[in-house]
């Protein structure tokens, strides 16, 4: 037979391998670490991050940013409009330092005497022209755009970079003041929210039965009530101030959050995980803080991230009609309102705030709802 | 059913009578007093006018004459307005903030949905994206924002539209706009993903393989599933509404119910303030039981009775 020719010497063991066809080949992501590689890939998101960051920096240095003080009042340069060292050479930003005013006349000579009305000016020294329309004598035919050098008719070397309000006060100075205010109100009454929120529908839904039965009745009565009217009342009976604001927006406002924290709990605490936790001698306390409440920080984050932004919406609802901050202190909604009230003439003072309140307000809505994606398992394939 | 709207309105005249007693109790603790805002007034007339309105009286007594007017449809005596009835103030100034709130659910809802849907069928193309766009912003930007903006670019700078007052229709323009923004940004925002859920589905497939044509199916089938769950932001809506017409008649001079809440918060004048409260809880209290029975009725699996989750 052949096969007693093989030499032995032939066969040699087989290495042991271990089967690596179920090796998990990637390293394994927490929850956190799964939710951050997701958002990270949210453009969105990333987006109102970076707007958001840029804006805290911004209104923690921007007040020493310049050497005007908050409440440096120089009537004598009262509704400066904005100038920028560099950016005062392209025009159609405006950043020059200059009053427009679009004047229709007769003729294009009374338009230009009222130029000189509307500047308080007696020549046209600082004043250029530029016409529209030379107009044919009838009535508001002559159409032109005059512009004004107040910075140098009033010989002010300074830049105010989003200009002066009513008072003379510098405008950049006070809208990253502002925007510290408003942020410093709507983080607090958030977080308030949030503690009361979350120990209010995590004891509810956890402890059941007549608890959960009263607790949600009283819930049932306060969601009826409008959040608005209610803020509006308190607030007319507190001093104005930062603490009677807080405390207004957060009379009612925890109220969507213990909802969402109840729903929650109520999923999660018959699970096994929690089962085992109680057999082993866990006290409730202990259940509450170690197990249901951090299974539910991805709801409650997710939240209070949308609970910021509105917070910053009352507060400037609020001082816009006139129920906010008393000066000097200052906070974004105060001063938009101020810049409403001369908005036809001046309306830089309006828009600075504006435009600073709304990109906080697109920030926080595009990151809360990256989070949302991000967190929320459902959304998990 | 039955059993469950009862239930429901018993907790709404709960709601209402918790409201009225708290702001009645508020309105006590107000620092300032409406009749001192008039010309200087005397001690002795002063006195006089409180004896009128029974406001010497002990506090409890106050309470329950007041919670007795109120059961019988007495909201009490406006001190602003000379002594005009609270309900008929009311009952003047709730129309046009009817009208101009209607008018701007009706044009956001409609655009809003044209948009949602418009991004949902040409879902990742530049459309969608500037859909989002407008939706995210429209959600952002506070009304009053907005307003301000469209009154002095579109009123005073290019002078298309009157920037004031109320009647006309030119007039109902811009507030209608402003206040629609909202109900326009989270109706498309909110039609968009449910379409796009709703045209993935099976039956859409099942449909499309019978052949039936692309209109049909999103109009018979995707659309008519893409609605119900829309219900869900009638109650944003609603409070968006409400904030809205506080600031929007405000800025724009409209003679709306807000815009007296507002004056009167200024002035003081508790009375009216009391009944707009009352009047604003007993909206906002409708319209959320409006959303929960529409939900019963929309989708069955959603049980009402017992109201357990």
């Amino acid at each position: 037979m052949d096969k007693e020719k093989l030499n032995k010497d032939l066969f040699v063991p087989a290495n042991r391998k271990e089967d690596t066809s179920e090796e998990i080949r990637r390293p394994s992501l927490s929850y956190w670490q799964d939710a951050w590689i997701r958002l990270r890939k949210n453009k969105g998101a990333i987006f109102g991050i970076i707007v958001l960051f840029m804006i805290a920096v911004l209104s923690f240095a921007g007040p020493h940013i310049n050497k005007y003080g908050l409440d440096d009042q120089d009537l004598g340069l009262s509704k400066m409009p904005p100038r920028v060292q560099g950016l005062e050479n392209i025009d159609w930003l405006r950043l020059n330092g200059t009053k427009s005013a679009d004047l229709t006349a007769a003729t294009v000579e009374e338009a230009q005497e009222k130029a000189l009305a509307r500047f308080t000016q007696t020549d046209f020294e600082y004043i250029t022209f530029d016409v529209k329309n030379e107009g044919n004598g009838q009535e508001d035919s002559a159409r032109v755009i005059a512009y004004f050098y107040i910075y140098d008719a009033k010989a002010v070397d300074e830049y105010f970079w989003f200009g002066t309000d009513t008072l003379g006060r510098d405008l950049f100075t006070r809208v990253w003041y502002g925007t510290q205010i408003s942020m410093l109100i709507a983080f607090i009454a958030a977080i308030i929210d949030m503690v009361i929120g979350v120990a209010y529908g995590g004891i509810s839904a956890y402890y059941g039965g007549r608890v959960d039965n009263v607790m949600q009745r009283i819930i049932e009565i306060l969601v009826g009530i409008p959040n608005l009217v209610i803020v509006i009342l308190m607030i007319m009976i507190l001093d104005p101030g930062i603490i009677s604001i807080i405390i207004a927006l957060t009379i009612t406002g925890w109220v969507g959050m213990a909802r969402i924290v109840r729903g929650q709990v109520l999923k999660l605490k018959n699970q096994e995980f929690v089962l085992a936790s109680r057999t082993l001698g866990s006290s409730n306390t202990r259940i509450l803080a170690k197990h249901l409440i951090p299974n539910t920080l991805g709801m409650i984050i997710i939240n209070t991230m949308f609970t910021i932004p509105s917070a910053i919406f009352f507060e400037a609802f609020l001082s816009f009609i006139g129920l906010g901050l008393q000066p000097p202190e200052a906070s974004l909604g105060t001063l938009i309102n101020d810049g409403f009230k001369s908005l036809q003439i001046n309306p830089h003072i309006m828009i600075f705030p504006a435009i600073v309140m709304s990109l906080i307000m697109i920030g926080f809505n595009i990151l809360a709802d990256g989070l949302r994606d991000a967190l929320d398992p459902k959304m998990r394939e | 059913m039955a059993r469950y709207i009862i239930q429901r309105l018993g907790y709404m005249l709960m709601t209402l009578f918790l409201i009225a007693s708290f702001s009645f109790f508020l309105m006590k603790l107000l620092p300032g007093s409406p009749l001192k805002m008039e010309e200087k007034l005397s001690d002795a007339q002063l006195e006089i006018l409180y004896e009128k309105y029974g406001l010497n009286d002990p506090v409890p007594i106050q309470y329950l004459r007041y919670i007795g007017n109120l059961l019988q449809g007495d909201l009490g005596v406006s001190f602003q307005l000379s002594n005009q009835p609270v309900t008929d103030i009311l009952l003047s100034r709730i129309p046009v903030s009817a009208h101009l709130g209607l008018q701007a659910l009706i044009v956001g809802t409609i655009i809003g949905m044209l948009l949602g849907i418009v991004a949902a069928i040409r879902n990742n193309s530049w459309m969608d994206y500037s859909a989002n766009i407008i939706s995210v912003v429209g959600i952002s930007i506070p009304s009053f924002i907005f307003a301000g903006l469209l009154q002095y670019y579109v009123g005073v700078k290019l002078g298309l539209l009157p920037i004031a007052f109320w009647g006309t229709f030119p007039q109902t323009i811009m507030p209608t706009i402003a206040l629609a923004i909202f109900p326009l940004a989270i109706s498309a925002r909110f039609m968009r993903t449910e379409l796009i859920e709703v045209m993935g589905s099976d039956y859409i497939v099942t449909a499309r393989a019978k052949g039936v044509t692309k209109a049909a199916i999103l109009f018979k089938h995707g659309l008519r599933n893409a609605l119900i769950p829309l219900v869900t932001v009638l109650g944003p809506m609603a409070v968006s509404l409400m904030t809205g017409t506080l600031v929007i008649e405000q800025i724009f001079s409209i003679p709306g119910i807000g815009e007296q809440f507002v004056t009167s918060v200024m002035t003081d004048d508790f009375s009216i303030i009391m009944g707009t409260t009352l009047f604003f809880a007993f909206f906002f209290i409708l319209v959320i039981l409006i959303i929960d029975i529409l939900y019963g009725i929309i989708d069955p699996r959603i049980r009402l009775a017992g109201g357990k989750e």
